[in-house]
């Protein structure tokens, strides 16, 4: 965190703006300070670190299972996914065996909650660029989510569900077709928001050729997830990467093709979000059927007795917000040495304050948007 | 590509400036010199059978007794699919790494953040600022041996905890 107030030449048509921390565009406490003529910006640096809350000293602190409720707060829009990369890290690290029914219950929360963070993005994004009418559509459809996942884990956002060597509990009775029931609902819905807002001529017109990141800069800046994936690198770690059971479960996955304008323009971030929101429902739906086969019973794997593990362990899932990384470095003792969050908003920040010279104010809302960047998850 | 295979053609082509390879470890990791650090990180990742493109991953792991503060880095190839890992020993009193800025952006802001959480110092980065804490902060909290202070800018940093003032108001209550 800076001031980064720096003293202007009165000559000089430029102009210090302070874009946050409260600003309804900057999801999250977020503060830019932007350096405009005009409204074209000559540099816009991010200050970022208002939400951090030291996530990685807390586990220095803590035992390995009693830090899951913490990592809720690393990312709180998609909270499920900080549980299973901080679970997956300590199962590599102690070599625990995940039930196969406990995969696939991680399987459907975790997809369930991609979608409802997706929703959250795309109707946030459009009411940046100023269509008002998506945001209430997406927000019913993430209520739906957030009751689902209420009746599963007891939380409606910081879940605490996963556990290392599995899950928390198993499906409430009736849960399970109450999902289905929604999936078949939440499918015709996509169109429904395609129709709405993501074909809409105004809103393409809008986003097309906006902030595009070519391939080689997204791979550059460590661009992960669907940021990358817009930018045209086919790369999904649940399918590439082929962990849990998402080798049994067959899904698209959707890269940007520069449809209505370049290649990583801002539509393309937003149509990949949409497209992801789809097959993860198919997911969902999929894993549902799957989860038959497995009856019901074990769901949490045998543990060490003692949980003291030493050596070192990196695990990488794929969250809401691309790959997220979680590296463990242990001791023999019953707290964590060291722990180490990398997460996709971190990366996408750094690309900001790059990509911002030399366009508009307008735009850089949208850039920002389009990126999907959720302020605890940058500062953790 | 294995990770042993990396290790071992990185051997081939650094030689002494690359050692301590751990192959039985989760993810097989090794020691790069600090000196040696630039050269090898844009072999890495230019070499075509290594094509490192991504740096997944930077951080440090602060160990006192040792005297040393370890960077870590995590690499990951798109087009080789391959995952490397290796460290930089760097001292504790004096840490100084070379920056991997002009090598992968990406780790622009993550040297930020282990000079702000660790302060390891990088050599040659373009804007080495605190990142996540304010520029007036005393210590690097990710250090073994940080103590908090009391105050920051007259704010107490502790409190007391809320149970015992209730136990103190009960006693109280009930003479």
């Amino acid at each position: 965190m800076t001031s980064g107030i720096e003293f202007v030449n009165a000559q000089d048509d430029e102009m210090v703006l302070n874009m946050g921390p409260h600003h309804p565009s900057t999801h999250g406490v977020l503060r830019f300070v932007v350096h405009t003529d005009g409204e074209i910006i000559r540099k816009a640096v991010p200050d970022v670190g208002y939400l951090h809350r030291s996530i990685e000293k807390i586990a220095e602190r803590c035992t390995y299972q009693g830090f899951m409720p913490y990592t809720d707060r690393v990312d709180y829009l998609a909270a499920m996914f900080a549980n299973e990369v901080w679970a997956a890290a300590c199962e590599k690290l102690m070599d625990v065996k995940v039930p196969k029914r406990a995969r696939y219950l991680r399987v459907i929360s975790c997809e369930l909650n991609r979608i409802a963070s997706h929703m959250i993005a795309l109707g946030a994004m459009a009411m940046d660029v100023g269509a008002m009418t998506p945001f209430p559509h997406c927000l019913r459809e993430r209520e739906y989510i957030n009751d689902f996942i209420e009746e599963l884990c007891g939380a409606r956002l910081t879940y605490n569900y996963h556990r290392i060597g599995g899950v928390s509990f198993d499906m409430p009775p009736g849960w399970r077709d109450k999902v289905l029931f929604w999936a078949d609902h939440f499918l015709p819905t996509m169109d429904e928001i395609d129709r709405l807002i993501t074909f809409n001529e105004i809103y393409v017109k809008r986003l097309a050729n906006v902030c595009t990141v070519p391939l080689a800069e997204a791979v550059q800046y460590g661009l992960v997830g669907p940021n990358l994936r817009a930018s045209g690198l086919k790369w999904d770690l649940r399918r590439d990467d082929a962990y849990s059971v998402y080798p049994e479960l067959e899904f698209e996955v959707p890269v940007g093709t520069g449809r209505m304008g370049a290649v990583g323009d801002s539509w393309d971030r937003f149509w990949v979000r949409v497209e992801e929101c789809r097959q993860s429902a198919w997911i969902v739906k999929r894993a549902l059927d799957e989860i038959e086969k497995h009856p019901e019973g074990e769901i949490l794997g045998e543990l060490p007795r003692k949980m003291r593990p030493t050596g070192e362990a990196y695990a990488r899932i794929e969250s809401a917000r691309g790959d997220m990384g979680c590296y463990v470095v242990a001791d023999g003792k019953e707290e964590c040495y060291r722990a180490r969050f990398r997460t996709g908003s971190f990366n996408a920040m750094s690309l900001i304050e790059e990509k911002s010279r030399g366009i508009m104010i307008a735009d850089l809302v949208a850039f920002i948007a389009s990126l999907d960047v959720v302020a605890p998850e940058i500062d953790r | 590509m294995t990770p042993q295979e990396i290790f071992d053609k990185l051997a081939a082509r650094f030689g002494a400036a690359v050692s301590d390879f751990h192959a039985d470890a989760k993810d097989p990791w090794c020691i790069v010199r600090a000196e040696a650090l630039l050269e090898a990180a844009s072999w890495l990742r230019d070499e075509p059978e290594m094509r490192f493109d991504f740096l997944q991953n930077l951080t440090g792991v602060d160990y006192p007794k040792e005297g040393k503060i370890a960077v870590v880095y995590h690499l990951f190839s798109y087009p080789n699919r391959h995952a490397f890992q290796f460290k930089v020993m760097a001292d504790r009193q004096d840490p100084l790494v070379p920056s991997l800025y002009p090598i992968w952006r990406v780790a622009g802001w993550h040297e930020r953040e282990c000079y702000d959480l660790l302060g390891v110092f990088f050599d040659g980065h373009p804007d080495l600022r605190r990142l996540l804490l304010p520029d007036d902060w005393v210590g690097h909290p990710l250090r073994k041996d940080y103590a908090e202070a009391e105050h920051y800018h007259g704010i107490p940093t502790t409190r007391p905890n809320p149970i015992d003032l209730f136990q103190v108001s009960k006693k109280g209550a009930a003479s």
